[in-house]
């Protein structure tokens, strides 16, 4: 009885059960995060980016009994409804876009190719809803080159893909950083945005962190 | 019938005195409604509240909307996209300051300006 790998299972409920254990994790973890995402958007926003992912997390808590009955693509998708309704703040539209647009991408039986794949969508839809793009220090700074990490070695071996999307995730973070605010209310800040961790950048690697550390404990 | 206005911000406060204020410049007739606030009631937009408000005034002159920061975008966007193809082309979000854009917009809408002509005010007003 595995958890779910990126490995195809020919069991679609085997699959779900273990999504739902992974995000059974990724609740916890954002709940956990509240008060450190909520003090890095003090500092260059509105201190909100905690309280939201927490909403998010219990209203996909709620959720998951009604989950557990739909296919893997369905549930993804629902659960990324659910954050937009829950959540308030902009992280709502941009999460919940990249699950429904990996949601949508998804087949009945997602192999590794078909996970990279439904990120990558994932990954376009939140660049458009935010008419942003990697640079503009947000969430796509982890994003996207995780998924591109993801995508250039999901055909290779598993561990290798996921350490690759976790270091390129840790990376893109570092590198934000650095930069210039130029989206969201930390735009607003300019310079000052210079050198803060933007909550969104962050929040994204506590999940992409989450993600392959769940996947990587299973042998694929 | 004229063109209808939708507020939206992160405050439910913020848009309810923006549609008061509209309302007593453009006079009684102006159709606007409003919607502030996160699902719990604290700072933020609700997706099913925006929604609910556009069904709530949606007609065939149009509606704009008129958002604050961010969410309040993305999320009437979203909504934007819950209605089909044909009613979604007559909602359009203002690229305008909230209450000058609110103000500008309702003046022409009681005006009797079209919906183009409607978010051509209030956007010309963030370049003035
Ligand atoms: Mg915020």
């Amino acid at each position: 009885m595995g958890r779910m790998s990126l490995a195809q299972s020919h069991n679609p409920a085997e699959n779900t059960g273990a999504a739902l254990e992974l995000l059974d994790v990724l609740c916890t973890l954002l709940l956990g995060a509240e008060d450190e995402l909520n003090g890095l958007d003090r500092a260059i926003g509105d201190g909100d980016h905690g309280g939201n992912l927490a909403r998010a997390s219990r209203s996909l808590s709620e959720l998951r009994p009604e989950l557990a009955e739909l296919s893997m693509g369905e549930a993804v998708t629902r659960a990324g409804r659910a954050v937009v309704m829950s959540v308030g703040g902009a992280s709502g539209p941009l999460y919940g876009t990249l699950l429904m647009e990996m949601g949508k991408a998804l087949p009945d039986e997602p192999g590794p190719g078909d996970w990279a794949a439904a990120f990558a969508a994932g990954v376009d839809g939140v660049a458009r809803r935010g008419r942003s793009a990697e640079g503009d220090k947000t969430m796509l700074d982890v994003l996207a080159p995780a998924s591109r990490a993801l995508s250039e070695e999901a055909s290779a071996d598993l561990h290798e893909a996921l350490a690759a999307m976790r270091a390129a995730a840790e990376d893109g973070f570092e590198t934000s950083r650095g930069l210039r605010a130029k989206r969201g209310r930390a735009a607003y800040v300019g310079e000052r945005s210079v050198g803060h961790d933007d909550p969104g950048a962050r929040s994204a690697l506590l999940c992409v962190g989450a993600v392959a550390d769940f996947l990587g404990e299973n042998k694929g | 019938m004229s063109v209808a206005l939708l507020i939206v911000s992160h405050s439910a406060d913020v848009a309810r005195g923006t549609a008061d204020m509209a309302r007593q410049m453009a006079g009684a007739d102006l159709s606007i409604a409003w919607t502030g606030g996160n699902p719990d009631g604290g700072l933020g937009t609700s997706l099913a509240a925006i929604t609910e408000q556009l069904e709530a005034v949606w007609r065939e002159e149009g509606v704009a909307i008129l958002v604050d920061v961010g969410g309040a975008e993305m999320n009437s966007e979203m909504a934007i996209e819950q209605f089909d193809k044909a009613k979604a082309k007559k909602i359009r979000i203002c690229q305008a300051p909230l209450v000058e854009g609110a103000i500008m917009a309702a003046a022409e809408a009681a005006s009797g300006g079209g919906l183009d002509q409607v978010c051509r005010a209030a956007e010309e007003f963030s370049h003035a």
